[in-house]
């Protein structure tokens, strides 16, 4: 069973500078397949376009070209509105994505009754606490404002709304990188627990390949709205094949190298023959995705 | 661990151990309200000439209040309650900073030892370009200096941190989040300080930034001779980029040694948690909870999610 699949997605903003005009392609070509219980990575420096995608399959951005299609437990697409059931987000700064004069409860009752998941005041109030009991908060921060809570608390609470209306697709846009190192783990765990249980598919966009490496089964490595690399997630981080990948894992702060900085020798620049290709580690080779070769998902 | 247990003084051989450039001995701050927290405690570090002092600890630890009382930026309800901050300048005058009056403050600041800010991409005026807010600097503490100086000096320290001169007529919007970083680094070197304190200089950027901001770093270290004080939370980079680091716990100094010592032998429990919190790149998986293979059954047992979470952790 299917739950997301991505095909040939585009995204083009236009540029204006003065009377002149131009396109940025932010994403080309990108495809995949979320399914149920797995977590897709997609990791790239700023500007490689993964927030776009996520935003594209969030609904937040229209694609150029492209399709996203959301598949029910029935094998039948889902359609407009139940889609919003389907897909939710969770963003990167809990400190923004959460309203300051609104309560967690109500945060969470209202997607529990926009998505008609609850009626009435004690159902809704219920539903409510057992979505706190999920992300293990204590039911008692109901009441309380985000300022009230901490970096962690608000990201649990961003989860739990996600969860709310039901959602079978997780779309976490760097959902830790604004979390204190000491509670990045827990969310991550959380998330990871979670999905388990549910068999929720997630996609984790992230810049930080280490958890991507152990928190997901698939990475997706974008450049310049590409997609570089893909396969099995210790394959891409452990076997890296393109040069852009390369560059990215050799960027990651890594204690047993010290002293590298202090070393004279350049920064390695990414060869950028092979940039409009695909390493694909399930098929073993590159791909070209201009060339009307089938990449596969 | 008893709270007043002493940070470990045997502080271990620096670079250039002859020439200390600022000396912290038993600070203490505190914050004035209806209840008095005690954000730093009897913290004693030395920065050697030309040193990099990765501080390392979470949010809240005090590390950035350590920063500020440093550079005299606390104003009430904070309060240096006991403690010394030394100053051992280049010309052999030592300089007690928490005796420093106004306009010997003024002097000092920027000139001796500069800071580049948390959220340093965020800290640089919206409504007026680079260089009125790079010159600025210049014409308040070197006002001898003819506008063609100011500006030739502005262009030298954009040079020096990677941004082409040419952007210094750009608004902050115009220049990306890296961009933006480097204009801070570059304001903060203007007038070739002795010491350079870094408050997360580079959370919110890409490893591929924060590789090239760290070169610059290191690089300017050694072409001007600067001691560094880096704050972040981020171990792993400290461990890459400094000589020596002091790990805070509560407002404690819990471990204070070499980076490498400290990556080999940590001593303190908390820096093993700290240094459990971030999973390698390469190796094991950690307190990582999630187990291979996509067909693996849910988790069992109780939520674990507080596994990774360092004793008194206030997030």
């Amino acid at each position: 069973m299917t739950t997301l699949e991505v095909r040939d997605l585009v995204k083009e903003f236009t540029l204006r500078s003065g009377l002149r005009r131009s396109t940025l392609r932010a994403v080309h070509k990108v495809t995949f397949t979320l399914v149920p219980g797995r977590t897709v990575a997609v990791v790239g420096a700023s500007g490689s376009g993964k927030s776009t995608v996520a935003r594209m399959i969030a609904r937040l951005e229209k694609p150029t070209s492209g399709t996203i299609t959301a598949l029910g437990p029935d094998g039948e697409p889902v359609r407009d509105r139940a889609y919003r059931d389907h897909v939710q987000m969770v963003f990167q700064d809990p400190f923004a994505s959460l309203n300051p004069f609104h309560s967690i409860e109500h945060h969470l009752a209202r997607p529990l009754l926009l998505h008609g998941r609850a009626e009435g005041r004690e159902e809704v109030r219920e539903q409510a606490a057992q979505l706190l009991e999920r992300v293990n908060l204590p039911t008692a921060l109901m009441d309380r404002r985000p300022h009230e809570l901490s970096g962690g608390q608000r990201q649990r609470v961003a989860i739990a709304r996600a969860l709310a209306p039901g959602a079978q697709v997780i779309v976490a846009d760097e959902p830790v990188s604004m979390l204190d190192v000491s509670s990045r783990l827990g969310v991550l765990n959380l998330l990871a627990r979670l999905q388990q249980e549910d068999r929720l598919a997630v996609l984790y966009i992230t810049h930080d390949l280490a958890t991507a490496r152990h928190f997901s089964d698939d990475i997706l490595v974008m450049n310049r709205g590409r997609i570089v690399e893909r396969g099995p997630a210790d394959a891409v981080i452990l076997d890296p094949h393109h040069p852009y990948t390369r560059t990215l894992a050799a960027a990651a702060p890594n204690p047993e190298l010290r002293g590298r900085l202090r070393s004279a020798e350049p920064e390695p620049k990414a060869a950028t023959d092979r940039d409009h290709l695909t390493y694909d580690h399930d098929a073993g080779r590159w791909i070209d995705i201009d060339a009307d070769q089938p990449a596969a998902a | 661990m008893t709270t007043h247990n002493p940070p470990p003084r045997t502080a271990p051989p620096a670079p250039d151990a002859a020439r200390p450039v600022l000396t912290v001995r038993d600070l203490n701050v505190v914050y004035r309200g209806d209840r008095t927290v005690h954000a730093v405690k009897d913290v004693s570090l030395t920065l050697h000439r030309g040193e990099i002092l990765g501080l390392a600890g979470e949010s809240g630890c005090g590390k950035s209040t350590l920063a500020y009382a440093v550079n005299r930026l606390h104003e009430w309800p904070a309060e240096v309650s006991s403690g010394t901050v030394t100053f051992h300048d280049r010309d052999g005058h030592d300089l007690d900073l928490l005796a420093l009056r106004d306009e010997e403050l003024r002097r000092f600041r920027w000139s001796k030892l500069s800071m580049v800010f948390q959220g340093a991409m965020n800290a640089l005026n919206p409504v007026t370009t680079v260089r009125a807010q790079l010159e600025d600097v210049l014409t308040t503490h070197r006002p001898g200096m003819s506008k063609q100086q100011r500006r030739a000096r502005c262009a030298e320290v954009l040079d020096l941190v990677g941004v082409e001169p040419g952007r210094m007529h750009s608004y902050p919007h115009e220049l990306s989040g890296g961009m933006r970083q480097r204009v801070m680094i570059a304001m903060a070197l203007l007038l070739d300080p002795q010491v350079m304190i870094m408050d997360e200089p580079t959370t919110a950027l890409d490893v591929l930034v924060q590789r090239g901001i760290l070169r610059e770093i290191l690089r300017l270290r050694d072409e001007l001779g600067f001691a560094v004080v880096f704050i972040t939370h981020d171990l792993p980079l400290l461990l890459e980029l400094s000589d020596r680091i002091a790990v805070m716990l509560r407002g404690e100094i819990v471990e204070y040694d070499t980076a490498e010592t400290l990556y080999r032998h940590p001593r303190h429990p908390y820096t093993r948690q700290l240094l459990e919190s971030f999973p390698s790149l390469t190796g094991e998986r950690g307190a990582f909870l999630r187990a291979t293979g996509p067909a693996s059954p849910p988790a069992a047992g109780p939520a674990p999610h507080d596994q990774a979470r360092p004793a008194g952790s206030t997030r």
